[in-house]
């Protein structure tokens, strides 16, 4: 393989069809979404169902818009494991969210408690 | 150790003066900044849902007509311009630099109809009381986050338009290939991904669930 031809390497679209399907289906995911706010689903259904629908949707743009699909293993490889451990590890912030939340209702509850004593 | 094809043993394809990953260096040039970006923004996404959890009175601020509709507009001018953007790229690898330039002014379009309605959408909350600091309806970190991460967005989406924009003109005069329009794609769908993120974790999860701000 020659290093121009190799430079090129990247994948050719052949045909469209494969392409407005996607799109379709990516509007399709939308409205789902948006139905599920409309029947105001609880919250926390809610949250991991539009979490997941919004990976698949990614998995769509990544993999047919953005062709990742058709490129060589090696850059598949370098990319996606490195930044799926890098956003995976900023959720180690997020226990201390419910430490604050704790501490806020507790302030809350003895703002209430103070209250009825003095009253 | 990878070895070329048609190469001599020994030969290392990660000596240098080829490419491993078989695209060329400014393709995986954008793609390292994807990646980097990425990051940003997910930094950013759970800096807000870090500060949502931690909040007794997170506002709920939005209502299905006419805010969640219009972000959902938001959404589909968003979608449509990838999808021009995939024919922009189509017609300049099978060497139709006219369509190609033509569907890049669609993807610019999209982007622009996206701007509008964001921007329309600012100023209606800003209307309503909410700045930076402080907002009518609960923790006053919600302004903050809100703007920050939306206009963040906003900035990539504008950056998409100046990019394409300058593309389109390269392209019409035979000074850009297929390889350049693609590469201006990745960018665009990769704005068109994030907002795939916000859209249900900021607006669709701040619904008004009807107990009022």
């Amino acid at each position: 393989m020659s290093h121009g031809r190799e430079a090129e390497g990247g994948h050719k679209i052949e045909s469209m069809k494969v392409n407005y399907i996607v799109w379709v289906w990516l509007l399709g995911v939308t409205l789902i979404e948006v139905f599920l706010a409309y029947m105001k689903v609880p919250i926390h259904i809610m949250l991991i169902a539009l979490i997941g629908l919004s990976l698949f949707k990614a998995t769509l743009i990544v993999s047919w818009f953005m062709h990742i699909k058709f490129e060589r293993r090696s850059l598949v490889l370098t990319l996606i494991p490195a930044v799926t451990v890098c956003i995976l590890l900023l959720n180690i912030v997020f226990p201390d969210s419910f430490r604050l939340k704790k501490m806020a209702v507790n302030r809350t509850e003895k703002a209430a408690h103070a209250t009825e004593v003095h009253h | 150790m990878a070895v070329a094809h048609g190469q001599g043993k020994g030969f290392s394809l990660w000596g240098g003066g080829v490419h491993p990953y078989g695209i060329s260096h400014k393709k995986l040039g954008m793609w390292l900044f994807i990646l980097s970006d990425a990051l940003t923004f997910s930094a950013l996404i759970f800096g807000y849902a870090y500060l949502r959890n931690a909040s007794a009175n997170w506002p709920t601020p939005f209502h299905i007509f006419p805010s969640i509709m219009v972000s959902t507009l938001m959404t589909f001018c968003l979608l449509s311009s990838s999808l021009t953007m995939v024919l922009a790229v189509y017609n300049a690898q099978h060497g139709r630099n006219a369509a190609a330039a033509k569907w890049l002014y669609g993807t610019i379009a999209g982007g622009v109809a996206f701007l509008v309605l964001h921007l329309n959408e600012w100023r209606t909350l800003i209307g309503e009381g909410m700045t930076v600091r402080a907002n009518p309806w609960g923790d006053s970190m919600f302004g903050g986050t809100f703007f920050t991460l939306t206009g963040m967005h906003m900035f990539h989406v504008l950056t998409g338009v100046i990019y394409l924009g300058v593309m389109a003109y390269r392209i019409t005069r035979g000074r850009t290939d297929a390889d350049g329009i693609e590469v201006s794609g990745l960018y665009w769908h990769f704005v068109d991904l994030v907002w795939m993120f916000i859209f249900p974790l900021v607006y669709l999860m701040s619904v008004d669930m009807g107990g009022g701000h």
